[in-house]
C-alpha cells in the first residue's frame, strides 16, 4: 500500500491518575498509573507479568488468580490502586531462578494436569496458596475438588489436576489431614 | 533411545513453560505503542439500522478511529462461503460490520481503536445508533412458518438448507419391519467457552510491506490465505501466527470473525500495532455456538431386536449465518446409524436460520446430537420389544469380521462414502457392562430403592469419523550444531500436546529422544501449506505425513552414517541420537552427521571440526553436492487420506436421582474407547476425559438461555454453567487398542470423542432411575432440574 503521513496519536489515556507502591514477587514497585486500572491488566501490561491470565473479568474462572499478601486472590477484581502496600506473587515467581519447577508444578507436569495452559498459573497460585496456610489440607477426593472449585479449566476434566494435587502433597512432604 | 517411544505415557515437551506462566498467547505478546480495539455491537436480534452518530466518540481523548461499515472500503462485502454445497439456497454469510440490518444480538456494528481498552469500551458507549427493531422467531419449528419473521429478508421460512440422503431400502425396511418406534429429541445449544477467548493483534512493517497477525485461531494457514486475498498481498507477505492458544474446541476455526480482517486493517492505516482481545461476554454473544437440533427418529425393527432400517428427519439452527456450510449437521446425518448395522437409512434435514451468532463446528460438531438421538431411540425399543439394553446393541452391531463396513449413499463431510474401518464394537460392549457391573446392578438398584434411593444404569455406543482430508504436511530436519530435530506442520495447536506425540513418532524414526525433537506449528513462516487443526485429524493427517517424512529423513542419515563409518547400510542402528554399527562401540552423532550432509568450507564448531574427520557423507565422485542433491538432513512430505478413520467407543453410568431436589449425581462413569494405536496413552486419556467433563456439562447444565427477543440471558461464566472439579465425578477409562488399516500408523483421532454419547448416558442412567415413577421420557439436554421436575409432575408427582 501507498505510504500514508503517520496519522498524530495520543500516547495514553487521559484518565486521572494515582501512585501505587506495592511488593511484586520480592520486589518493591512503584508506579503511577490510571485509577481504574485492574490488577490484572497492571502486572500484565504495566509489568509485563504475562503468566497471569484473564480468563473471563467477572471472577468466575480464576485464571487470573495471584497471592495477595499470601492469600489467593482474584486480580480481575482488584484494582491496581486498591493493591497499594500489599505484597503480590505471581506465577513468574513460582519456580526456582534456574527454572527448575516447583513441586505444585512438577506435580502438574508428572500427572498432565495441564493441557492448553491458560488456566494453569490460576490453579497452581490458588493451590500454592491453601498449601501455604497452616490449617491442615483434607486431600480426599472431595476435599481436592473444594480446593479447586475456584478454578475453571475446559481441557482437562479435573482428574488429572485433582491427581497433581495429591502428587505435589505427596513432593512436599504434606500430610493429609 | 532403544526403547519405543509410540505408545509411551512421557510427560509433554511444552509443560515447562506453561507452568513456569512464560506461556506466549497473543495477549502475552509484548507489542510496543498497539493500539486497542472495543466493538459497539447490536443489543437487538432483528432491526434496521437507520443511523449512526460517531461524533461524540470520536470526539473524546485517547480515540483515534472508530470505522463503521462505511470506512472499511474493500472489507464491506460478506465474508466468504467456506465449505459449498448444493444444499443451500441463497447461503448467507456474515459481514464484518453490520450494514444496514442487524440479525443477531452481539453483531459487531463498528469498531472502535483507542489507546487503551478502557478508552476504547467508553468510546463504544458513546456511538448512538438509531435502531427500527423488527420481530423475531427463536424457535426453529416455528421458524420454518410461512409468515414467520425472516432473518434475511431475501430467505422465504428461514430455510437454510434442506438435504436427504438414503442408504439401501428405508420404505422396504419399514415395510417389512415387525415393529416401529419412534421418538423426538433435541440437544439445545451451547457454546465452546475456551478459557482463552478469542484474540488478534496486528503489526505492519510499512519498511518490507510485511504483515504479522498473531491471531489465537485452529487454521492459520487459511486465515493467512484470506487476509493476503483481501488486502492484496502476496502470500509470503503476510504471516500469521497460532501462539500458544487457550483452547479452541472449533470455536477458533472459523474465519472470518470481523476482527480478523478489521484489526489488521487499522494497523495497515494507522501504522501503528492494534490488538483486539475479546472479553467472556463478546464470547458468549459473538464467538461461534454449536448443538441446537431436534430429531424426529424411527427405527424398524424384527422382533429380535435387530433394526433393519432407520429414518430420521431433523432441524438444525444455524444461526444467523451459515459461512462453515451444511457441516455440523451433515456429520450429524452420516453418524445417525452409529456403530450398527442398520442397512437401511433414510435421513433429512433441514438447517434454519435463527437470529442468533452463527453456528460452526464446536466439539462434537453433531455426532453427539446424532447419538442423543439414536441410542434414546435404541433405549425405547429394547423397552417395547421386552429386550436388556446391552442385549439389544449387541445384536446390532457391526461385527469384527465385517469391517470395512460401508453405508453406501451417505457422504461424510469429507466428501466421501461413510465406511467404517475396523473395531472391536462387541468387546467394547461387553468390557462397558463388565466395569459398570452391569450383570449384578438389578440387585444394587432393588435394594437402593428399598433405602428410598433412585439409581439408575445409562448406556451409549458412538462412532466418530476422524482425520478427514484433505492434507496435511511434515517437514523434518536434523540441526547441524546440536543434533536437535526440528519438525513442522501446517496445524495450530489448543493444548493437545502436539508437540509431544509428533516428537515421539519422529524419536522412533531417528533414535532420539522426544525432548531433542522441537515441534514448531501454528506460523505461515514455519511450514505453510496445510488445512487447520479440526475433526480430530492432527494424529491421523499431520501425523501420519510426519512419520513418512521422518523415515525418509532416516534413510538419508543410514545412508550417511555408513559412509562416514565405511560400514554397510544394514549394519548401522541410530539410538541416542547417534549412529552405531551394530553390536560395536563405533558411532557418529547425529550432529555430526548432519553437519558432515552439509559441504562445509569453515569449521566453525567442534562437529564441523569432527566430522572432517570421517570419510564425507555422501560417496561420490564430482562436485560436493551431487546432481539432485541437497544439503542437510531434510525432507518434507505430505499425508492425504484415502477416508477418515473411525473411532467409537461404548459409555456408561451409574447415576442417583433424587426426585425431591430433582438432582442428578453421577457414582460411577465409565468409558471404553478405541481410536487405534495410541501414540501416548496419558494424553488420549486427557484427550477423551475433558471431553467427557465438557459432555457432562453438555448433559446436565450448559444451556444457552435464548429470551423470546433474541437476547442471550446468561452470558456469563456465572450463568452458564461450565462443570467446576466439583461437577466431574471419578471416571474409568479403558482402551481397545485396533489399528485402523488406513495409515501406517493404525491411528484414528480422539480429540472429539469424549463429549458424544456423554448427553445419551445420562438421559438413560436418569430414564433407568426414575423407572420406579413410570415410564418417563427424558428426550432432551441438558437435563436440568426443572426438566426432570417438570415430567415427574407430568406423571402425577
Amino acid at each position: 500500500m501507498t505510504r500514508m503521513i503517520k496519522p498524530a496519536i495520543a500516547d495514553r489515556s487521559a484518565d486521572a491518575q494515582v501512585e501505587v507502591a506495592l511488593t511484586v514477587n520480592g520486589e518493591a514497585v512503584r508506579r503511577s498509573v490510571s485509577v481504574r486500572l485492574l490488577l490484572s491488566d497492571f502486572l500484565r501490561h504495566e509489568l509485563g507479568l504475562t503468566g497471569t491470565h484473564v480468563g473471563c473479568e467477572h471472577g468466575v474462572c480464576g485464571c487470573c488468580t495471584v497471592l495477595i499478601d499470601g492469600k489467593p486472590g482474584r486480580s480481575c477484581l482488584t484494582l491496581a490502586a486498591q493493591a497499594n502496600g500489599y505484597s503480590i506473587r505471581t506465577i513468574e515467581s513460582v519456580a526456582a531462578a534456574d527454572g527448575t519447577l516447583h513441586p505444585v508444578q512438577q506435580a502438574f507436569k508428572e500427572c498432565h494436569g495441564l493441557q492448553c495452559g491458560y488456566c494453569t498459573p490460576g490453579m497452581v497460585m490458588n493451590i500454592l496458596g491453601r498449601f501455604e496456610e497452616k490449617e491442615p489440607l483434607d486431600l480426599s477426593d472431595d476435599g481436592i475438588r473444594e480446593l479447586l472449585s475456584g478454578n475453571l479449566c475446559r481441557c482437562t476434566g479435573y482428574l488429572n489436576i485433582i491427581a497433581a494435587v495429591r502428587r505435589a502433597a505427596e513432593l512436599l512432604g504434606k500430610t493429609p489431614a | 533411545m532403544s526403547t519405543r517411544m509410540f505408545g509411551a505415557r512421557i510427560e509433554r515437551n511444552v509443560d515447562p513453560k506453561l507452568l513456569r506462566g512464560e506461556g506466549a498467547f497473543v495477549d502475552d505478546i509484548p507489542l510496543p505503542d498497539a493500539l486497542h480495539v472495543a466493538f459497539l455491537r447490536s443489543p437487538h436480534a432483528r432491526a434496521r439500522i437507520n443511523s449512526i452518530d460517531t461524533a461524540a466518540a470520536k470526539a473524546s481523548s485517547g480515540v483515534v478511529a472508530i470505522y463503521t461499515c462505511d470506512d472499511i472500503g474493500a472489507l464491506d462485502v460478506e465474508m466468504p462461503l467456506l465449505i459449498p454445497h448444493p444444499s443451500m439456497t441463497n447461503p448467507q454469510t456474515q459481514r464484518p460490520l453490520a450494514r444496514g440490518d442487524v440479525h443477531y444480538v452481539g453483531q459487531t456494528i463498528a469498531m472502535v481503536v483507542a489507546v487503551d481498552r478502557y478508552i476504547a469500551e467508553d468510546a463504544a458507549a458513546l456511538i448512538e445508533v438509531d435502531y427500527a427493531p423488527l420481530p423475531v422467531e427463536m424457535d426453529i419449528v416455528k421458524a420454518l412458518d410461512d409468515g414467520a419473521p425472516r432473518v434475511h429478508a431475501a430467505i422465504p421460512n428461514n430455510l437454510a438448507a434442506h438435504f436427504v440422503q438414503t442408504s439401501g431400502d428405508p420404505d422396504g425396511a419399514f415395510a417389512a419391519a415387525e415393529h416401529v418406534t419412534k421418538i423426538t429429541v433435541q440437544v439445545d445449544r451451547s457454546t465452546a467457552a475456551p478459557m482463552e477467548c478469542r484474540a488478534v493483534a496486528a503489526r505492519w512493517e510499512a519498511v518490507t510491506g510485511e504483515l504479522t497477525v498473531w491471531d489465537g485461531t485452529q487454521a492459520p494457514i487459511s486465515v493467512r490465505g484470506g487476509l493476503a486475498s483481501v488486502f492484496g498481498l502476496d502470500e509470503d507477505k503476510v504471516r500469521v501466527i497460532a501462539p500458544d492458544v487457550g483452547g479452541g474446541f472449533g470455536q477458533k476455526v472459523l474465519l472470518f470473525y470481523p476482527d480478523e480482517l478489521l484489526v489488521p486493517m487499522a494497523a495497515m492505516q494507522l501504522g501503528r500495532p492494534v490488538k483486539y482481545i475479546e472479553d467472556r461476554r463478546e464470547n458468549f454473544i459473538g464467538s461461534s455456538q454449536e448443538r441446537t437440533q431436534i430429531h424426529t427418529i424411527e427405527l424398524a425393527a424384527l422382533k429380535s431386536g435387530e433394526v433393519i432400517g432407520l429414518r430420521d428427519f431433523f432441524l438444525h439452527d444455524t444461526g444467523a449465518f451459515i459461512p462453515y456450510g451444511i457441516a455440523v449437521a451433515q456429520v450429524a446425518s452420516t453418524s445417525i446409524a452409529g456403530p450398527y448395522r442398520i442397512p437401511n437409512i433414510f435421513v433429512e434435514f433441514k438447517a434454519v436460520y435463527t437470529p442468533t451468532v452463527q453456528v460452526t463446528p464446536y466439539r462434537g460438531c453433531g455426532r453427539p446430537q446424532a447419538c442423543f438421538a439414536l441410542e434414546r431411540a435404541m433405549d425405547q425399543l429394547a423397552q417395547e420389544l421386552g429386550l436388556d439394553r446391552f442385549e439389544i446393541r449387541r445384536r446390532n452391531l457391526v461385527a469384527d469380521n465385517q469391517f470395512p463396513y460401508a453405508r453406501e449413499g451417505l457422504l461424510f463431510a469429507d466428501g466421501l462414502k461413510v465406511t467404517l474401518d475396523s473395531g472391536q464394537y462387541g468387546k467394547a460392549l461387553a468390557m462397558a457392562a463388565t466395569e459398570l457391573g452391569a450383570e449384578n446392578f438389578a440387585v444394587a438398584q432393588a435394594k437402593a430403592l428399598s433405602d428410598g434411593r433412585y439409581l439408575g444404569l445409562g448406556l451409549a455406543c458412538y462412532v466418530e469419523g476422524t482425520g478427514l482430508g484433505p492434507y496435511e504436511g511434515g517437514h523434518v530436519k536434523i540441526h547441524p550444531i546440536t543434533g536437535k530435530v526440528y519438525v513442522n506442520t501446517g496445524l495450530s495447536t489448543q493444548g493437545q500436546g502436539h508437540d509431544t506425540v509428533f516428537a515421539q513418532i519422529v524419536a522412533d524414526q531417528l533414535g532420539v529422544s522426544p525432548q531433542d525433537v522441537i515441534v514448531v506449528e501454528g506460523d505461515t513462516k514455519a511450514f505453510d501449506w496445510g488445512v487447520a487443526t479440526f475433526a480430530s485429524r492432527a494424529a491421523v493427517v499431520s501425523g501420519n505425513a510426519i512419520h513418512k517424512t521422518a523415515a525418509t529423513v532416516r534413510k538419508k542419515v543410514l545412508q550417511a552414517a555408513a559412509n562416514m563409518l565405511d560400514a554397510d547400510i544394514d549394519s548401522i542402528e541410530l539410538r541416542d541420537s547417534a549412529a552405531w554399527i551394530k553390536g560395536s562401540n563405533r558411532f557418529v552423532p547425529l550432529a555430526a552427521i548432519a553437519t558432515a550432509s552439509n559441504p562445509l568450507r569453515y569449521a566453525f564448531n567442534k562437529a564441523a571440526q569432527a566430522a572432517t574427520q570421517f570419510a564425507p557423507a555422501s560417496k561420490h565422485d564430482g562436485p560436493p553436492l551431487a546432481e539432485g542433491e541437497a544439503p542437510g538432513l531434510e525432507a518434507t512430505d505430505y499425508y492425504s487420506p484415502s477416508q477418515s478413520t473411525w473411532a467409537y467407543g461404548v459409555h456408561g453410568a451409574i447415576v442417583e436421582v433424587d426426585p425431591g431436589l430433582c438432582t442428578v449425581k453421577i457414582k460411577k462413569y465409565v468409558c471404553i474407547h478405541d481410536c487405534g494405536n495410541m501414540i501416548n496413552p496419558m494424553l488420549v486419556e486427557g484427550q477423551v476425559m475433558g471431553g467427557i467433563a465438557q459432555g457432562i456439562g453438555g448433559a446436565l447444565y450448559e444451556h444457552l438461555d435464548y429470551q423470546s427477543d433474541g437476547n442471550l440471558a446468561n452470558a456469563s461464566l456465572m450463568d452458564f454453567l461450565v462443570p467446576y472439579a466439583t461437577e466431574i465425578p471419578n471416571v474409568s477409562i479403558l482402551h481397545l487398542e485396533t489399528p485402523s488399516p488406513l495409515n501406517a500408523l493404525g491411528v484414528k483421532g480422539v480429540g472429539e470423542a469424549g463429549c458424544i454419547a456423554v448427553g445419551a448416558v445420562i438421559a438413560s442412567g436418569v430414564e433407568d432411575a426414575l423407572r420406579p415413577f413410570g415410564a418417563l421420557r427424558f428426550h432432551q439436554v441438558p437435563l436440568s432440574p426443572t426438566m426432570i421436575a417438570d415430567v415427574l409432575e407430568r406423571a402425577g408427582h
